[in-house]
């Protein structure tokens, strides 16, 4: 047989990766000859049979011990990324524990943007981009609003340093407080960061004048009033790359829906540690592969080792379904057939309530089910339904 | 158990019906009714009519059951019942008889959806239930929802009242008039008038739980022995808990049935109403919010049928999910490096109380005598011997004609003979995190109290020999022996599946022991040679001494060779490669690149990365996967032996001396840290100032501490670096650290330079007073010594102050770990709950218990991680090299 007729073999039983570096690491062996590369693709084809998993291997319980077993090395501490000093992000246990909970949001959620070929090597463009998204609200901008119980007018003193360094313009100030529609906005002659905002009777009614509460009110909701960015995200830096000179945006705060939108951001490789949000915005096929990336993360930052087979069985089990769902009592576990499997987890008397109201039927196919009714369960060797006739003359069994 | 030879396994389980019991089938099962709460007559007996009636079934010795006539061993035991004088609700069901009596008409019992619509819903419900149950059951919500929602009956156009469900069994009806309550009679009547396609819609299975079994007008009693009593050291009988509410239960029971013959008052009547009510409820789950508790003497509540199965140790946790089991010993484990790693040694008083059945064939009945001859106080013996004629069980420990017993043994009888050597046995330590916690052994009976290990398992199991203890199962049927030798056997688990590599392998002294074997300055003379290898049971010729003159001396790494395979490959660096030992290729001149050609060990010293436990991609990898595990087995048991005795001829032991370093060095230390002092208050002074630069995104205090935290660091890490530069290269603590076999630079930094940064919650340490830290700082104090900087090292010792921040560092670690098992070990029981049931099946893909597939192939490449390359399904690399070297080999 030729190497040629050799190699189409191996590449119907190889994975591609696989193949394609039999194909070129023979090709860099010069010396060999055709019949010792013929040689080798078998050697590797046979390796890669013979390493295959068998039928009836418990990948479920394996996959779950080497990622549970490693936990006790893991650190509790909420600590900095190396060299990036801006945010704090969970990282160890705690973040691990997060994902397989599928929760709604991250206690630290964060982003990092890349941005498109125009802006990247661009820092001061970046920085513009950076100031876009942040969500900057009137509080961000002023050091104080002034008022006097009785009088309509209050006065907001803004802080021209924050003004600068969000990006905003008095005009832009101006505009949103006259988009409020809360009442006359005029800005000081003597001085261009106070701006005097004269409330309308319908904001302020006359009876209310003297309301502390609610003049306190009309202070919070000035504070809150939006100004520019993207909701969420509390923080945006920028760093750029040494080697490359490339420069992202990175978040305190996560959004993808109205981020990826932006201009200016290369939404092919802009990331997030929402996981939710992925699922909504890119399906659940992305969602699947972030679980594996946040978690293969959690792992490799606590120099722990463990195979990525592991970690996908993991993410698949909460994807399957089409739904992100958790590793527990509100998820996999709860959404198990069996009564008895989700009797012995948690909450147990409520589940056999319920199944008795409902008449379900616990078909005993799982491991718990089975281990409870003192069966042998289907794992392993039990997968393997073979039996022989006991000699009739067999003087007893044990 | 009772012996019984015929016993085969008949039936086997094959689903299991959930349900609610009616109170015909109720009564149709129950034997006795119960009437009195009293137990026992004046003179002991059972009350006919009480709760210890003899009906319930024979539990005492000798006793016969008056029900089924079987003596306590035969009789399953029998139900009794107490017919209760008003209906009371089950509290476990009164969620759900809330949202029945909220969706169906209070007039005609009709779910309050049109009867178009309902057929529909119908419809769709039945074809989800099947396949989708998670949706019915949130279809079942909707319809509920809707149907409560609707004011009128689309059926008899009835007028509907809000229903109130209050925990854990109020309902009240918001009539126009007021707020009324429901009573048991009256919620039955309601449920009762349910249809049966209603209830269905509702989610209520008709068949095996008609909405008002719900209400209880019948309540059954289990059998005694589901309820024993206990016979106190006083003689004195104690009750089961659920005998105690039962009779609590009756007594109200009488008490109303009096009342209600009596004509007693209303108020009355629904007071004892209530309270049986609540005692029913409490029968139930005694711990239900909003309810009085029954409860014992002492006001200890009762464990009442709920408490029983909830819980870690309740019947599912406890007795179901995990089982207690015989045939088991548990003792400290200690060291010998003189056993095979399959190997465990048994004490013999462990070996004579652990027992395995054996057949009596023809073949063996000699060696059966034997054993019987020794009986049960000398090993080897046995201790019973099951008669199958006679189908008797003899105790051999209460017998003196052994010899008689030895004689009447034939074919076919069963011995329960002692553990012997060659016996396979499970081995376990605690907690279980992985399978290698439980590993099978070969057997090997020895002196002494202690369960010895051979010290290369202890990476698998975690163990040391601190007070470590271990369990030990045997196997006894063929199966489980049978698949404990081809499964679990300790040489087929020499590589993990976590991580694809070896688990199993050398630490600490192992790996000092192989540096210095095979480290080029070591040479040994024929008698050196000769008596390391003798330990490692080499029977061969001596290969060709490296150096022949002035007399022959043989190299460490020849030895290693020999029990090399002849066509074994290994390229890779050593764990010393590093810093001033690092080398890239094979032209290493420090000895830090291992090559291992046709099976000799060319060059490279042999440490932690070659040898060691937990290092992929190692020889011992290599060995194991290419070579079979068997071959690994062979070199773990006999080239690490050498390994210890290298070390037993040299000698491996650290002191002060090694740690001690110039004066010189002292003083550049010092000048190091007190520059990063100097840099600290600069800082500090920056801040008080107002000029120092903050990192973007961070608070001024928060850049404070980060800086501070980097110049303290790095001037730490600058002095270890002085410290180890003038440490002696060949000193005992300096191999350990650099070959990997115990500590690291950090720890010699310690010892020797300084202990650095003190941390709590990854700050430095800065709480105790309101602005210092101790007494012994000015309030307000941010420099490196008020905060946690420990200048002092282990070898001087440290300052009061020192070991105060040391103290607080330390305290934090050990809080941590505390924390963190059992959070680890909550999310590893919900990993395993959610994955077990994933196996691979026939076709390679992988499937749940109900055959959903959740991946089409294992990992994508359907790759054993056990079996891989540290996740590599193949080595292009050695393939080729392997070719190559054949192709050499062969000229």
């Amino acid at each position: 047989m030729s190497l040629k007729r050799k190699l189409e073999q191996a590449r119907e039983i190889l994975p591609p990766s696989i193949y394609q570096e039999l194909v070129e690491k023979l090709e860099q062996a010069r010396d060999l000859k055709a019949r010792d590369k013929e040689k080798v693709v078998d050697i590797v084809v046979r390796d890669y049979i013979a390493h295959m998993v068998q039928p009836g291997e418990p990948v479920g319980t394996v996959a779950a011990q080497s990622i549970g077993e490693p936990g006790t090395q893991m650190t509790l501490r909420t600590f900095h990324y190396a060299g990036m000093m801006e945010f704090d992000v969970t990282l160890g246990l705690p973040r691990l524990i997060e994902i397989v909970d599928a929760r709604r949001e991250p206690s630290t959620p964060v982003m990092e943007i890349p941005l498109a070929e125009e802006y990247k090597y661009d820092k001061e463009k970046a920085k513009e981009i950076a100031r876009r998204i942040e969500y900057t609200t009137l509080e961000k901008v002023i050091t104080a609003i002034d008022y006097t119980l009785g009088d309509n007018v209050f006065i907001i003193r803004l802080d021209p340093e924050m003004l600068e360094d969000k990006g905003v313009t008095i005009e832009a100030v101006v505009a949103v407080l006259e988009k409020a529609k809360l009442g006359n906005v005029v800005v000081s002659e003597e001085d261009p960061y106070t701006i005097y905002l004269e409330l309308s009777e319908k904001v302020l009614p006359p009876e209310y004048l003297f309301d502390v509460k609610r003049y306190n009110d009309i202070v919070a909701k000035l504070k809150k009033l939006y100004i520019k960015g993207v909701k969420n995200i509390k923080r945006a830096t920028v760093r750029c790359s040494e080697e490359t000179g490339e420069c992202m945006i990175y978040t305190d705060g996560s959004k993808l829906s109205e981020i990826i939108k932006l201009k200016g951001v290369d939404y092919t490789r802009v990331r997030t540690n929402n996981i939710h949000e992925i699922a909504e915005v890119l399906g659940i096929e992305a969602a699947r592969n972030a679980i594996i990336e946040e978690i293969l993360k959690v792992l490799q930052d606590s120099g722990l080792d463990v195979d990525v087979r592991h970690v996908m069985l993991v993410a698949d089990i909460m994807t399957w379904t089409g739904k992100v769902r958790q590793i527990g009592r509100l998820g996999v576990v709860g959404d198990k057939r069996s009564v008895f499997a989700r009797a012995a987890y948690e909450v147990t008397t409520k589940h056999i309530f319920e199944a008795a109201i409902k008449g379900e039927v616990d078909e005993m196919l799982g491991v718990t089910e089975t281990i409870i009714a003192g069966l042998i369960p289907p794992i392993g060797t039990s997968t393997v339904l073979v039996g022989a006739p006991a000699p009739s003359n067999a003087g007893g069994e044990k | 158990m009772a012996y019984r030879p015929d016993f085969v396994e008949r039936y086997v389980i094959d689903k299991i019906v959930f349900g609610i019991l009616s109170p015909t089938e109720i009564r149709a099962m129950s034997r006795v009714t119960v009437i009195t709460p009293e137990l026992y007559a004046p003179d002991g007996t059972p009350i006919q009519g009480g709760l210890r009636d003899p009906a319930f079934g024979a539990i005492e010795g000798g006793e016969r059951c008056p029900v089924c006539g079987n003596t306590r061993l035969e009789c399953p035991g029998h139900f009794g019942r107490i017919d209760l004088a008003r209906p009371v609700v089950h509290p476990g069901f009164a969620p759900k008889i809330a949202s029945l009596l909220q969706a169906t008409c209070r007039a005609c019992g009709r779910v309050k959806i049109p009867p178009e619509r309902a057929k529909y819903l119908l419809a769709i419900l039945r074809r989800l239930r099947d396949r989708w149950p998670k949706l019915a059951d949130n279809l079942v919500k909707e319809i509920e929802k809707e149907a409560a929602s609707r004011m009128e009956c689309p059926h008899c156009g009835a007028r509907q009242y809000r229903i109130r469900f209050t925990r854990p069994y109020y309902f009240y009806e918001e009539r126009p008039e007021g707020s009324v309550r429901l009573t048991p009679i009256e919620i039955r009547e309601r449920l009762e008038r349910i249809p049966d396609e209603d209830a269905e819609l509702l989610g209520v299975n008709p068949k095996r739980a008609r909405p008002e079994w719900m209400v209880l007008t019948v309540l059954p009693v289990p059998p005694v022995s589901v309820r024993p009593s206990i016979v106190l050291e006083t003689a004195q009988r104690a009750e089961d808990d659920l005998t105690h509410a039962l009779s609590e239960i009756v007594r109200i029971n009488e008490r109303l049935k009096k009342s209600l013959i009596q004509n007693s008052p209303e108020s009355i009547i629904e007071q004892q109403w209530e309270l049986l009510q609540n005692a029913v409820a409490a029968y139930i789950d005694n711990e239900l919010p909003n309810m009085l508790q029954l409860v014992h003497k002492r006001r200890r509540p009762l464990k009442t049928l709920a408490q029983r199965l909830r819980g870690k140790e309740g019947r599912f946790r406890g007795n179901l999910s995990g089982k207690r089991v015989n045939f088991s010993a548990r003792t400290v484990i200690s060291p010998d490096p003189y056993i095979s790693i399959n190997e465990v040694g048994v004490p013999y008083e462990v070996a004579m109380t652990l027992t395995v059945p054996i057949m009596v064939t023809p073949e063996n009945i000699e060696f059966a005598r034997r054993l019987v001859l020794n009986g049960p106080n000398k090993w080897p013996g046995a201790v019973h011997v099951y008669k199958a004629r006679e189908g008797i069980k003899l105790d051999l420990r209460f017998r003196q004609n052994l010899k008689q017993v030895a004689e009447s043994l034939e074919p076919g009888d069963i011995v329960e003979r002692h553990l012997m050597n060659g016996d396979i046995v499970l081995f376990n330590r605690q907690p279980s995190l992985h399978r290698m916690s439980i590993l099978g052994h070969i057997v090997r009976v020895m002196p002494g109290k202690t369960f010895r290990l051979n010290l290369l398992v202890c990476p698998p199991y975690n163990a040391d020999f601190d007070g470590d203890e271990m369990n030990l199962h045997v196997p006894r049927s063929p199966e489980a022996i049978a698949e404990a030798r081809e499964l679990l056997l300790v040489q087929k688990h020499i590589l993990t599946p976590r991580y694809g590599g070896p688990i199993i392998g050398g630490r600490q002294d192992y790996v000092s022991g192989a540096y210095l074997l095979t480290v080029k300055t070591r040479v040994f003379t024929k008698e050196e040679a000769s008596r390391l290898l003798a330990i490692a049971g080499y029977r061969g010729e001596l290969p060709e001494p490296a150096i022949l003159k002035p007399r022959p001396l043989w190299t460490g790494k020849q030895l290693v060779s020999l029990f090399l395979p002849e066509d074994f490959h290994f390229k890779g660096r050593a764990k010393i490669n590093a810093g001033d030992l690092s080398c890239d290729s094979i032209e290493c001149f420090h000895d830090s690149f291992v090559v291992v050609r046709f099976g000799k060990l060319l060059e490279g010293v042999l440490d932690k990365k070659a040898i060691g436990a937990e290092e992929p991609e190692n020889i011992l990898h290599m060995l194991a996967l290419e070579y079979g595990h068997e071959k690994a087995r062979d070199f773990l048991d006999r080239v690490f032996r050498m390994f210890i005795r290298m070390l037993e001829l040299r000698g491996l032991s650290i002191s002060l001396g090694d740690l001690e370093i110039p004066e010189e060095a002292k003083k550049k230390i010092k000048e190091v840290l007190d520059k990063a002092r100097e840099r600290v208050l600069e800082l500090i002074e920056e801040y008080r100032k107002g000029t120092l630069e903050p990192i973007p995104g961070r608070s001024l205090e928060e850049s404070l501490e980060l800086k501070i935290i980097e110049v303290l660091s790095n001037a730490r890490d600058e002095a270890g670096r002085i410290a180890i530069s003038y440490l002696d290269p060949f000193n005992d603590v300096f191999i350990m650290a650099k070959t990997g076999a115990r500590g690291s630079d950090v720890n010699i930094t310690q010892m020797a330079a300084s202990l650095g940064q003190q941390t709590v919650r990854g700050r430095r340490i800065s709480r105790g007073f309101r602005t210092r830290t101790l007494p012994h700082f000015k309030p307000g104090d941010l420099s490196p010594e008020a905060r946690g900087f420990v200048r002092g090292n282990f070898r001087d010792g440290l300052r009061p102050t020192e070991v105060f921040f040391h103290a607080a560092g330390g305290r934090e670690g050990l809080v941590d770990t505390a924390v963190k098992t059992s959070q680890s070990g909550y999310m590893q029981r919900r990993l395993i709950n959610a994955l077990q049931d994933l196996v691979v099946t026939n076709d390679g893909t992988v499937r749940d218990a109900y055959g959903n597939i959740i991946q089409f192939r294992y990992g994508e490449d359907g790759t054993d991680p056990m079996l891989s390359y540290h996740g590599k399904p193949v080595d292009i690399d050695r393939a080729i090299e392997y070719v190559r070297s054949a192709k050499q080999a062969s000229g």
